[in-house]
């Protein structure tokens, strides 16, 4: 098994054969990765004053995520987990129904209807995900053997963490995958922690990156904090699959460094000095430092690019946070196709009762039954 | 008009809507050049091709969750369960997934698919050839939980089962596979979802059942009848969503109410249906709703004839709601 894909080591130096790459591009991903961190930063401090009640950041995560996903074309699809709502972002989610995703209003495509950091996009192809782990991994494939089967070239990126290589999804996708030989990669975030359960106690596996030898296809460790090495190695993946070289494994390696979410002290399950550790080969400034030897963004603009940044995300919250909520009768719509008689009698019996208790919302009248 | 068994008239409604929509798709363990382990689908890999009509690695959770992400990209897939007693591994993605999936995305994603399923007792099956689990997803709201007890439901309730937009659960009588016949139509036709039917008619007790138990109530009807009592049938054929208005009706018309089925009593689905009579129409009841049922306990295997209820049980509940 050789080491893991590095093009960047932890000081920004050049490592291995750099892919080459435009300028623009990579000043794109650097801008990218900046708004993960930025949006993050926000989300916490609005989920600290009670505004939103959940965030599952992905500080640390910010090379893997947007490396990875930069080498998808707009026609591919991206299967997410909880933390991959940057990458939707830069395949095209709008900013606003980001937010409105995080404050559950009426401008959020899912009505509301998730907990904060489930995001969808469907015309960029990022489907909405459930919180339970693993089960996307198989969708992925079932979707991948449709596309196959219509004789259509996209390619199906499946995003999962280090937990979910344990669970059921996991182990019946990359087997139908390797079967079926569709155009998956699937992409493990190996963050470190599964919640506070470690690697360690996740798998006795070396690397999670082998156990795709046992599905018969290619399993690749990456520098999951080095943008160059997640974009070549997705780059590499997706090209084989989309070729018909069939599904692969990518595991990213790379370190959580808040909570599991907004919810959840890190301080209790893992040490100090891990997380000082892998602070000093953080994604971020080891690509600033790489962007800035060689010319393609200027000492000190780091700061003016965050300042933007924040400027255009607090124009938005403050944009989406007087959006009112759903309709009541949006509980019982989207069960099915149609509404059926039980659910508008359901939602008539309590509405009669909120119309009679006075906390009906206008436009919340009954069904026709 | 064709006679067909129960089986053939599943394999004819796959036949029919494959051959009419080119999306839908077929697979499953042993569902290819064997046709199933019940046959039901024999024939199609010959002539929809392996590429329609395939075995799956065998994976319950894969062959569903596979399943939803092909109805989330346009196909129309009909995944097999060879026996409803496998279907747990797949539970997750049939409850988190399949069923949450409309709803959680604002209708932006939905997955129109069919898991079709052989289910109950009476062929010496033991616990796990023999299960009756359809309250476990007549539970879970998203799902549509579909049993015919006809070869002519059979087809019709299958096609509109996978030209549905929702996913539906659609659990086959297996003791009734080639027991039953009747006449079926040719080509396609649909039997509207979440509509009852009125297998037999009667003024004195209405029997509320469904799949393998219909045949068993006509056959204790046929008793009751030769005694005076006068016994309505009704198959529900879809138990979610239910036709409540179709069930209140025909308990009001007789007041005396007795709920059949083969699975366990507690929380089973009779347990809907009497609570919805007390709720709605307990005004007109002249009896207490008696449930037949089979017991709160596994599936048994060598004593199953008394796990399942059979005429005499049935008629003995007639009796008793007809002399309350």
């Amino acid at each position: 098994m050789t080491a893991e894909l590095q093009h960047l080591a932890p000081d920004g130096s050049p490592r291995g054969d750099v892919p080459e790459l435009e300028g623009t591009f990579l000043r794109e991903l650097f801008v990218h990765m900046m708004r993960v961190r930025c949006t993050d930063e926000r989300m916490l401090k609005l989920q600290r004053a009670g505004r939103i009640g959940f965030v599952g950041t992905a500080k640390g995560l910010e090379a893997a995520i947007i490396g990875s996903a930069a080498a998808l074309q707009a026609r591919d699809w991206l299967w997410s987990g909880l933390r991959e709502g940057g990458a939707a972002v830069m395949r095209g989610l709008p900013l606003s129904e980001y937010v409105a995703q995080m404050y559950g209003n009426s401008h959020d495509t899912a009505k509301g209807r998730q907990m904060c950091n489930h995001f969808q996009h469907k015309a960029s192809h990022y489907p909405s995900w459930s919180s339970v782990i693993g089960t996307q991994l198989v969708h992925g494939v079932g979707a991948a053997f449709a596309s196959k089967l219509r004789g259509e070239d996209a390619v199906h990126a499946v995003y999962f963490g280090d937990g979910a290589t344990s669970s059921n999804g996991f182990h019946s996708a990359l087997n139908f995958a390797g079967v079926w030989r569709v155009p998956v990669v699937f992409v493990c975030i190996d963050n470190g922690w599964a919640i506070s359960v470690a690697s360690s106690q996740q798998t006795a596996a070396r690397s999670y990156a082998d156990k795709a030898a046992a599905y018969g296809m290619p399993g690749r460790d990456v520098d999951g904090n080095d943008v160059l090495a997640c974009y070549q190695a997705a780059h590499e993946a997706i090209a084989a699959a989309r070729e018909g070289g069939g599904p692969s494994l990518l595991v990213l390696k790379t370190y959580r460094m808040l909570g599991h979410s907004s919810s959840d002290d890190p301080t209790k399950y893992r040490d100090d000095d891990e997380v000082a550790a892998w602070a000093a080969k953080d994604p971020i400034d080891r690509y600033e430092r790489y962007l800035v030897e060689r010319g393609v963004l200027a000492g000190g603009e780091r700061q003016a690019i965050e300042a933007d940044l924040l400027r255009e995300l607090d124009a938005v919250i403050h944009e989406e946070e007087t959006v009112p909520p759903m309709p009541m009768r949006t509980l019982v719509e989207d069960v099915y196709a149609e509404v059926p008689p039980h659910l508008r009698r359901q939602f008539n019996s309590f509405i009669a009762v909120a119309e009679r208790l006075g906390y009906a919302r206008p436009g919340d009248g009954a069904f026709p039954l | 008009m064709p006679t067909l068994t129960l089986l053939q008239a599943v394999n004819d409604g796959l036949k029919t809507v494959m051959r009419n929509d080119p999306t839908v798709l077929v697979f499953g363990e042993d569902v290819g050049p064997k046709g199933g382990v019940f046959l039901a689908t024999e024939g199609l890999t010959e002539e929809f091709g392996v590429e329609r009509c395939f075995d799956t690695p065998l994976s319950e959770d894969g062959i569903v969750g596979a399943a939803i992400g092909m109805a989330m990209n346009g196909l129309r897939p009909v995944a097999e369960i060879q026996f409803q007693d496998f279907i747990y591994p797949a539970f997750d993605q049939i409850v988190s997934e399949a069923a949450k999936l409309r709803y959680r995305s604002g209708g932006q994603y939905t997955a129109p698919m069919v898991i079709r399923t052989p289910y109950g007792g009476g062929i010496r099956g033991g616990l796990y050839h023999s299960q009756s689990g359809e309250s476990y997803f007549a539970h879970t709201a998203g799902l549509k939980v579909v049993i015919p007890s006809t070869p002519h439901d059979a087809k019709g309730l299958l096609i509109a089962s996978i030209e549905d937009p929702d996913p539906v659960i659609f659990m086959e009588p297996k003791a009734l596979y080639r027991t039953l016949k009747g006449e079926v139509p040719e080509g396609s036709y649909t039997v509207e979802l979440s509509t009852l039917r009125e297998a037999r008619a009667g003024k004195d007790v209405t029997v509320f059942c469904y799949g393998a138990m219909v045949t068993v109530a006509e056959k204790a009807a046929e008793q009751a009848a030769t005694g005076g009592i006068e016994v309505a049938v009704v198959d529900l054929r879809t138990l979610l969503p239910l036709d409540e208005e179709g069930v209140l009706d025909a308990a009001k018309r007789t007041g005396r109410v007795v709920v059949l089925h083969e699975a366990p009593r507690f929380c089973g689905y009779g347990a809907e249906i009497s609570a919805l009579i007390a709720e709605h129409a307990i005004e007109y009841m002249e009896a207490p709703v008696v449930r037949v049922t089979g017991f709160d306990t596994p599936f048994p295997n060598t004593l199953e004839h008394n796990y399942m209820p059979d005429d005499r049980r049935v008629l003995d509940a007639i009796e008793h709601v007809y002399n309350f």
